[in-house]
């Protein structure tokens, strides 16, 4: 009897069980959710690139049309506006390019509270915010309370933190964002090509640990698995040896509020 | 002659700054009050009043006791005034400034033959024209009906302007042409107010005193059908002073607990003093409203805020040039390819983009210069250092070629070639060169070593 032509371990898990792994377009099975955050580094724009595409995933796989026109609110405290600079109509995603509206606060507090109040919107299809690194204002406390509007109003948050260490937060999933050499492009090897982006989920409520290579191709968002080892084979030819990798944290991984 | 030179003639003389703005407020209000002596009046900017007395002169006595009662009121408000009666409000005006005093032309008159005498000026004619008049010996309104209506048609056949024809102008002197007049309406501004027992010193109090007002207003706006843009409170303390806080909505309302809400973060600094015994809620500025059906749903109402109503928090704490949205404007150079405008205005049309070059997802305020080692001056950059940090390059696609805007710059400014640069750890940034080596137009006139600046992250 062939091995391979047996399913896998991981496709027995039934599809009812939460802890099944992150994939793309999850939002059309288990709703939106609703409140990330992503870490990423200041000096480059993948974390912020990566959250409009998240954002995008989202709103595609919703299956809401009513989404399709909603204004997005992008806020930003003043470090990220000087360290990322500002979004810039011409190179956003042509989906999200009419609907932003863009709240310049000064500081966390105004942020926090600019994200809040957005949260309440119930004409806004999501909200966007970058702060830069530990803010006092935004604890464990604050980060709760953003959880805890988004999920009474059902207007998913996507924080963008840059420059931050790994705080207490109660996100529901945590990634951790780094732009990664992109492929190469079929007219132009030289140039470069499709933005991909190295996301790390480290911490989510309803999904294992896993690490992606995620890029949107204009249709949908692609991810491709990152090895688990860095050793192991690349190629994902059938006749490696099956991946139990979610069988170990199906038993009771899920993740605790706090990082 | 200058003022200094005045002064030296005349050292008694006394100056008064002109204020033309306020000239016409004031005759705004003037026009609205002498619609004492008819039904409807319109102003005659700068300095004339007209007013449709037809068929009321009886009321005051006759036209002799009208024009005096105009003239006395006049001068009692401090005022010199030249009045006149005639058929027609050309004709009128003619009187008003160039007839007799207190002139009246009774119905049934020949208008034409009456004011054969007066000067040319009296058309209502712009300056050019009355040169052109003048040049042409024509000083008197009777000289061209002696010319002939063919004659000046001839002259003037391409003017269309009434103020630049002096047919059309004769015609509406005698009535032989309809001349619209743009009557002055009053529309009060919605605003209600509450005298107050006791000075209120305490801030539950002032609340109440605010929602109270909101709730006035809210009625008041209903019954006009229309809503709130910006309103203002004034608080009157007890020794005279007057505190006024000003609030702008991103969209007419007319909820009183949202006008609550935004000014209650706005009354925390209010200095009550003795006490406040008068405040004031006016909608400076309303917008037609539709009277809309209260939502039935419950769901609707626990779920959230609408769109402006949560601008409108958000600026009221961030300031109001917080809250934007991004416009294309019409320009090639990337930083100004992008405008700001207020987050609920419509988009202005603009032409599509042409999406033959990739633009960066983020833009920095400033362009940030960098040091760039390349291979040749004009050619690709191969390593560079930015904020501390050093980026090899492992893909580049590029020059895109952005030259200055002529007509807004000065002839110093430097093209600028655009790279797309992807490094080696996958960040994508965009990069420019201001300038090529020996283009005359660097900082040394001789053409200094052009400078790399990064201006944009790519996604």
């Amino acid at each position: 009897m062939d091995l391979s032509s047996l399913p896998r371990a991981s496709q027995l898990v039934p599809d009812s069980n939460a802890a099944s792994r992150w994939r793309p377009g999850l939002a059309r099975r288990q709703g939106r959710v609703l409140h990330s955050e992503i870490f990423a580094p200041s000096h480059e724009a993948g974390g912020v690139a990566c959250a409009l595409a998240l954002a995008l995933d989202d709103l595609r796989n919703s299956g809401d049309d009513r989404l399709e026109e909603r204004p997005l609110l992008w806020v930003q405290d003043e470090a990220s506006r000087k360290k990322t600079g500002r979004p810039y109509r011409p190179g956003l995603p042509p989906e999200l390019r009419h609907r932003v509206i863009h709240v310049a606060a000064k500081g966390a507090a105004d942020a926090l509270f600019a994200l809040e109040e957005g949260m309440r919107c119930r004409d806004l299809a999501c909200v966007i915010g970058e702060i830069h690194g530990n803010p006092r204002e935004l604890g464990l406390t604050a980060s709760r309370r953003l959880s805890l509007a988004a999920e009474k109003h059902g207007i998913p948050l996507f924080l963008v933190r840059h420059d931050a260490k790994r705080d207490l937060g109660s996100a529901r999933m945590r990634w951790e964002v780094r732009s990664a050499p992109s492929p190469r492009g079929c007219w132009n090897p030289a140039a470069p090509g499709l933005p991909s982006w190295h996301a790390d989920l480290f911490r989510a409520r309803m999904h294992p640990p896993s690490e992606w290579i995620l890029r949107d191709d204009r249709k949908a968002l692609v991810a491709e698995r990152v090895a688990e080892r860095p050793d192991a084979s690349t190629d994902l030819s059938p006749d490696r040896s099956p991946d139990h990798g979610d069988l170990v944290h199906v038993a009771g991984a899920g993740s605790l509020a706090a990082g | 002659m200058m003022l200094a030179d005045a002064r030296t003639l005349c050292p008694q003389l006394q100056v008064v700054p002109s204020d033309p703005a306020g000239d016409l407020a004031f005759l705004e209000r003037l026009a609205l009050w002498a619609q004492r002596w008819g039904p409807w009046s319109a102003m005659d900017a700068p300095d004339g009043l007209l007013v449709d007395v037809s068929a009321v002169a009886h009321l005051f006595g006759g036209e002799e006791r009208l024009l005096a009662d105009v003239q006395d009121r006049l001068a009692a408000q401090g005022l010199a005034a030249r009045v006149a009666i005639a058929p027609t409000a050309g004709a009128a005006w003619a009187l008003a400034h160039y007839g007799p005093p207190a002139a009246i032309l009774p119905p049934g008159a020949d208008v034409a033959a009456a004011l054969f005498g007066l000067p040319v000026a009296s058309l209502r004619l712009d300056a050019d024209v009355l040169l052109v008049l003048r040049r042409l010996g024509l000083k008197r309104v009777g000289d061209m009906a002696e010319l002939g209506r063919d004659a000046v048609q001839r002259r003037f056949r391409n003017r269309r302007s009434p103020a630049a024809n002096p047919l059309i102008r004769l015609d509406q002197l005698a009535g032989r042409v309809p001349e619209p007049l743009l009557p002055v309406l009053a529309v009060a501004m919605p605003l209600v107010q509450r005298r107050l027992m006791e000075p209120i010193r305490h801030r539950p109090l002032l609340d109440q005193v605010l929602a109270d007002l909101a709730a006035d207003l809210v009625r008041e706006l209903e019954a006009r059908g229309s809503g709130a843009r910006r309103l203002e409170l004034g608080l009157w303390r007890v020794d005279g002073e007057v505190v006024l806080r000003r609030l702008e909505l991103a969209a007419a309302t007319r909820d009183a607990a949202h006008i609550c809400r935004l000014f209650a973060a706005r009354l925390d600094d209010v200095e009550a003093g003795f006490g406040i015994e008068m405040a004031r809620l006016s909608a400076s500025w309303a917008e037609p409203l539709a009277l809309a059906q209260a939502d039935l749903e419950a769901a609707a109402e626990q779920h959230g805020t609408s769109l402006a109503a949560c601008i409108d928090r958000i600026s009221v704490r961030l300031g109001a040039a917080a809250v934007r949205r991004p416009v294309p404007r019409g320009s090639h150079v990337p930083e100004r390819a992008q405008g700001w405008a207020s987050a609920l205005e419509p988009e202005p049309a603009s032409q599509h983009m042409l999406d033959f070059h990739a633009r960066p997802l983020k833009l920095l305020d400033s362009p940030e210069k960098i040091a760039v080692l390349y291979a040749s001056p004009d050619g690709h950059p191969r390593r560079f250092s930015w904020r501390g940090g050093v980026h090899e390059v492992a893909r580049v696609e590029g020059p895109e070629r952005i030259a200055p805007e002529w007509w807004r710059e000065k002839g110093h400014v430097r093209l600028r070639d655009y790279y797309r640069i992807e490094d080696g750890e996958g960040r994508r940034y965009w990069i420019f060169r201001a300038g090529l080596a020996g283009d005359g137009r660097g900082t040394d006139r001789n053409g200094g070593i052009p400078d790399w600046f990064l201006q944009g992250l790519f996604a």
